[in-house]
């Protein structure tokens, strides 16, 4: 299989999309003539001129507002937030506008939207670039949230989220975007909803997703030197959550450790441990375990930053307090 | 406006005081069925206003866009939403425009291309310029009117909408409906430039005053700012200088106005000024005739609430329907 980088992944999805669809469009800060800030939009304006590949001011609530407006009007845009930091100034068209219309409206409109966004935090971009918000939206009905971790996921749920009918929010991760991985020749799409069983393992479930599912497997990897087989299962797609292979492998493995970037307090990993007590209750074998971020805004310092993120050896002793 | 009003037919002229008899009437029950319990949560009435949605709307095709805030029951009305699904949705009932899920403050109605009224302040204006842009990819020749009040005017949102409805040359109009008050606060104490179409300037977008209490003049120069959309792509701003004679909303008790103002502006309400236009018609309009449009519209507006009276409330199992797009809706 040929290999890509994760920016690439993304490349060649939008301009696979934009050939198969006219109605989809790009819009964003230094989208065209820039080609991106990360490069995933390079070379799309030459191929498809400024109508489809729109540069607009930095100005976030009308980037998001003026592309659900269009979404409504029958157009497929895919807005790209430069980073998901400058997304909060759009907060209000995400939550009030994208989110809401389907249904406040009885369903008589849709808002076929991707917004595309970057996030992640180790760059020493300090306390204003280095976040991890998945939960802000996770937290609002009415949208998808997609975080894929490697070029092929990157590539397959980008198109899916482009062709579906709902508002995505697609969070990318800036530390990924030259990661390297396999990715199909063929045209393929994945679906919403999915977790992927990355590595299977009978002793410890470890979920994660985004650049912390590479911490996951990087921690499985240690302990299979020690003959702990783990199970990671990367979650992609954040809302819908894909409970039953969770289910499925608490059934197979009887413990959990949720491995995430972003802040502990309100992270998805409570709301998997509450669920996974809701419905697999009897299966546990031990409390569940969360590695994350200190609640702390990003300091700058380097040892400062690696202290706030999760590491690898925080994923090894969250294992071993419950083998 | 003595020319357009040469220009205007007796019939079409009639339609216009229909209308805003309509809007009137309409608004009048909808205060007694709040009074009465039938219409709950947020009710921002448009009593006063009338001239600017049926003058503006006038002026447009059927497949324009109407977008707005919420205080849009008129401009859901002039826009032909039928009077029973107004009510219903205002009763919250399963025939409303939108089964009782959006309410008095989120009507809706794709079919007549009413693009919805939306309740966080100047959030309807980054959506109008998406409508624009729809319009403009799709090369049709439709245009966008989007109505806002003037408290929306010191919003973030108001000056990124303008300034990319011109850098892109879209076919927005802006509308705005200045009745001096954002809320309790006279727009003196909100705005720092109270003349808004002055803000046009700022964008290198066409901003004109409007009389907003006569409808003829709101028809002339929507039906400019319309021509100029559909011929140079461009945005407009029109400010119709208006009042609402009712509160903010059916909360507000009002304290912060004077009653010499109120009765000022009631001096000049646009129905009576129109209807004395009309009688002076040269094809001759009769008192009898207006007495006969009002009591047609009063029957009107009471079989609405007889509709929404008797209308089932929206199904329990409806309540987690269209959260998402249903995957069967897709193919």
């Amino acid at each position: 299989m040929p290999t890509l980088a994760y920016r690439d992944a993304l490349n060649q999805a939008l301009k696979e999309e934009m050939t198969r669809d006219e109605r989809v469009f790009l819009m964003g800060e230094e989208v065209a003539y820039y080609e991106g800030s990360f490069k995933v939009t390079r070379g799309l304006l030459s191929e498809f001129g400024p109508d489809r590949v729109r540069d607009t001011p930095i100005a976030e609530e009308v980037i998001v507002g003026s592309a659900v407006g269009a979404a409504m009007g029958g157009l497929r845009p895919v807005a790209e937030l430069m980073t998901v930091n400058f997304g909060l100034l759009a907060m209000d068209q995400i939550v009030n506008h994208a989110a809401k219309i389907h249904y406040m409206f009885n369903g008589q409109v849709t808002v076929p939207l991707v917004i595309r966004a970057p996030q992640g935090s180790g760059k020493q971009l300090g306390a204003q670039h280095s976040q991890q918000l998945e939960m802000y939206f996770v937290h609002c009905p009415g949208l998808i949230v997609l975080a894929p971790s490697t070029p092929e996921d990157a590539k397959g749920l980008l198109k899916t989220a482009i062709r579906d009918e709902n508002p995505v929010i697609f969070l990318e991760n800036q530390n990924l975007y030259s990661l390297k991985g396999e990715v199909p020749p063929e045209e393929y799409t994945l679906p919403i909803g999915q977790a992927n069983v990355a590595r299977k393992g009978e002793d410890v479930t470890l979920i994660a997703y985004s650049a912390a599912f590479h911490l996951a497997m990087a921690a499985a990897d240690t302990l299979a030197e020690e003959g702990v087989e783990a199970e990671v299962i990367d979650l992609r797609s954040l809302l819908p959550l894909d409970w039953e292979t969770l289910i499925a492998s608490v059934e197979k493995t009887h413990r959990v450790v949720i491995v995430s970037e972003a802040w502990q307090t309100g992270n998805l990993a409570g709301e998997i441990a509450f669920t996974l007590q809701e419905r697999a209750f009897d299966m546990l074998d031990a409390p569940i375990q969360r590695v994350t971020a200190k609640d702390v805004p990003m300091p700058y310092s380097k040892h400062l930053e690696q202290a706030a993120l999760p590491q690898q050896r925080d994923v090894l002793e969250a294992v071993r307090r419950i083998l | 406006m003595p020319k357009l009003e040469a220009a205007l037919q007796k019939t079409e002229m009639v339609s216009l005081y229909r209308q805003m008899m309509l809007l009137r009437q309409f608004e009048e029950k909808v205060a007694e069925m709040y009074t009465k319990g039938h219409v709950a949560g947020f009710c921002h009435l448009y009593i006063g206003q009338e001239a600017v949605a049926v003058g503006a709307i006038s002026a447009l095709e059927p497949e324009d866009y109407v977008i707005s805030a919420y205080r849009e029951h008129g401009q859901a009305l002039a826009k032909g939403c039928e009077p029973n699904e107004v009510m219903a949705e205002l009763f919250g009932k399963a025939t409303g425009l939108c089964g009782g899920r959006g309410g008095s403050m989120h009507l809706f109605d794709l079919e007549k291309r009413f693009m919805g009224g939306f309740a966080i302040v100047a959030g309807q204006l980054p959506l109008a310029v998406g409508l624009g842009l729809a319009i403009d990819y799709q090369k049709e020749d439709h245009v966008v009117l989007c109505f806002f009040g003037d408290g929306a005017v010191n919003e973030g949102a108001f000056h990124e909408s303008l300034n990319l409805a011109k850098l892109w040359n879209l076919p927005v109009i802006f509308i705005c409906e200045n009745n001096l008050y954002g809320m309790g606060t006279p727009i003196e104490r909100a705005t720092s430039l109270v003349d808004v179409a002055h803000h046009g300037c700022a964008y290198g977008i066409p901003g004109i005053q409007a009389d907003g209490m006569d409808v003829l003049a709101m028809r002339e120069t929507v039906a400019q700012a319309v021509e100029h959309a559909r011929t140079q792509r461009g945005p407009y701003l029109i400010e119709a200088l208006t009042y609402r004679y009712r509160g903010h909303s059916m909360a507000d008790p009002l304290k912060y106005r004077t009653q010499s103002e109120v009765e000022v502006w009631q001096s000049r309400d646009p129905l009576r000024t129109f209807s004395q236009k009309l009688l002076q018609h040269r094809d001759g309009v009769s008192q009898e005739e207006l007495e006969a449009v009002e009591k047609e519209v009063a029957q009107t507006v009471a079989q609405a609430v007889a509709f929404a009276q008797e209308s089932p409330d929206p199904p329990l199992d409806s309540l987690m329907k269209n959260i998402y797009v249903e995957p069967s809706e897709e193919d």
